[in-house]
């Protein structure tokens, strides 16, 4: 086995603490939809529809922004400093004890 | 009235696929889409990817996916409202349905397939409480006539070509324009930005970065939007109009409304029969549609269409036999008579 944790702290503040396999080349969005966490991921992981916004609360060091990334979360809403896109953030061994926030829905 | 046999909403891969199982069971297609051609999230959002999961297809570009599609449906010569959105469904007392568009364009058909993937691409709209009260009243998410803003007073929010093209435009036009962005960095192309830049120095456009709306003021029209700025704090801004410019989302949009049972944004259907909605006569294939287990792949979609064809024919043709025909064996007519099918060969016999 090759799992590590994750934090993920859905929108009702409700703590679910995750086994994320390292060795699926899933990503953070992926990990939620399979947890059925309410995450759309309605663009299917192509960095296009921010649904899968989330809150980095660790201080691990991930991955920079591409720019796919940095261009649909330029056009997102409630987006924070710490804000990535979960379907950017491929699982790594690294990421370990990874704790984040699922962002508001942007529907009004 | 636009008549047909099956009326396909969704013009996707899905959709167009559904086309070419009815024709082989001789019923015509007509299809819906908002997009203004063929294809779908295919041609809309990434027509230069590519997809590894289409049997038999080590690697296909979508656009080619889209494009071979449209070949293999040719022959039984679908027709198309495009650029119209499917709104309302009404079932007649001959138990056909009549679907309208936004556009008003009325469709009549025995069975409607629902494929509408995501749904229509709509803009989105900014979280602020109050912006469906302010809609049309100063509110507008899409510019149709730039001459509807001469002489007012302009707040546009975003920071992508769109917000950046139209203040450039309508610097000339309002009586005065403001661009609101979340960050000091913009996405559009080179020279957008830099003659956004230029204009703010001549004092053309009111460029206000590291800020947000939040609130939109007035009684029965917009008056002033609440800016929140990252360290001046908030900013009432006197306005006519307000436009945020923020991309488009599918939405599954007016079909929510039709009356079908609907769970976490897809429409439920009888996975274990005919892909049937709780309407009979309505069926929903591809990404649009939920049940235990479903998979939203183009080629679960392929497969869901080819089942609810079968059904469907049989609420074309009440009582009239029929059983699914191998291609390979039969070939394919077209509705224009001719014939595509393998050369006549000698073939091993079984046993």
């Amino acid at each position: 086995m090759s799992d590590i944790k994750v934090k993920i702290t859905d929108r009702e503040g409700v703590v679910h603490e995750l086994d994320a396999p390292t060795d699926m080349s899933m990503n953070i969005m992926e990990l939620c939809k399979a947890y059925e966490l309410p995450v759309e991921g309605t663009c299917g992981g192509m960095a296009m529809c921010a649904s899968c916004q989330c809150y980095v609360n660790s201080d691990h060091e991930l991955p920079e922004m591409g720019e796919a990334e940095e261009d649909m979360l330029d056009q997102a809403f409630h987006v924070e400093d710490n804000s990535r896109l979960g379907c950017q953030l491929h699982i790594t061994p690294e990421m370990d004890g990874l704790e984040i926030e699922l962002a508001p829905e942007s529907d009004v | 009235m636009i008549k047909t046999d099956i009326l396909i909403i969704g013009a996707g891969p899905v959709g167009m696929f559904a086309v070419f199982e009815a024709g082989l069971l001789k019923l015509r297609c007509h299809l819906i889409d908002a997009l203004a051609e063929p294809g779908g999230q295919c041609t809309e959002i990434y027509p230069k990817k590519p997809i590894y999961d289409i049997p038999a297809y080590p690697e296909i570009l979508a656009g080619d996916l889209v494009k071979n599609l449209a070949e293999q449906i040719a022959p039984f010569e679908p027709t198309y409202t495009l650029g119209e959105r499917a709104d309302t469904i009404e079932k007649l007392e001959d138990g056909t349905f009549v679907v309208t568009t936004n556009k008003g364009t009325k469709h009549n058909a025995p069975a409607v397939f629902i494929a509408g993937g995501l749904g229509s691409f709509e803009p989105r709209k900014p979280p602020i409480k109050e912006i469906v009260d302010f809609e049309d009243k100063g509110v507008e998410y899409i510019i149709k006539d730039p001459e509807f803003y001469r002489g007012k007073r302009v707040v546009i929010s975003g920071g992508g070509d769109s917000a950046l093209d139209w203040s450039i435009f309508l610097a000339d036009v309002a009586d005065e324009v403001s661009l609101v962005h979340r960050r000091k960095d913009f996405r559009g192309a080179l020279d957008s930005v830099e003659k956004v830049a230029e204009l703010a120095k001549e004092g053309k456009i009111n460029l206000i970065t590291d800020a947000e709306v939040k609130e939109i003021h007035g009684t029965d029209h917009v008056n002033a939007v609440m800016i929140k700025h990252k360290t001046e704090g908030d900013i009432i801004k006197e306005c006519d109009h307000f436009i945020p410019l923020f991309g488009l989302s599918p939405k599954l949009g007016p079909i929510a409304d039709w009356g079908l049972e609907i769970e976490k944004n897809a429409i439920i259907v009888n996975n274990a029969l005919d892909y049937g909605t709780n309407i009979p006569g309505i069926f929903a294939i591809g990404d649009v549609n939920t049940y235990p287990g479903k998979l939203k792949l183009i080629l679960s979609g392929f497969h869901e269409a080819t089942i609810a064809v079968q059904f469907a024919y049989n609420i074309i043709n009440p009582g009239k036999r029929y059983v699914m025909k191998y291609t390979t064996v039969n070939g394919v007519t077209g509705f224009d008579g001719e014939k595509k099918e393998a050369k006549k060969a000698v073939v091993k016999s079984i046993g």
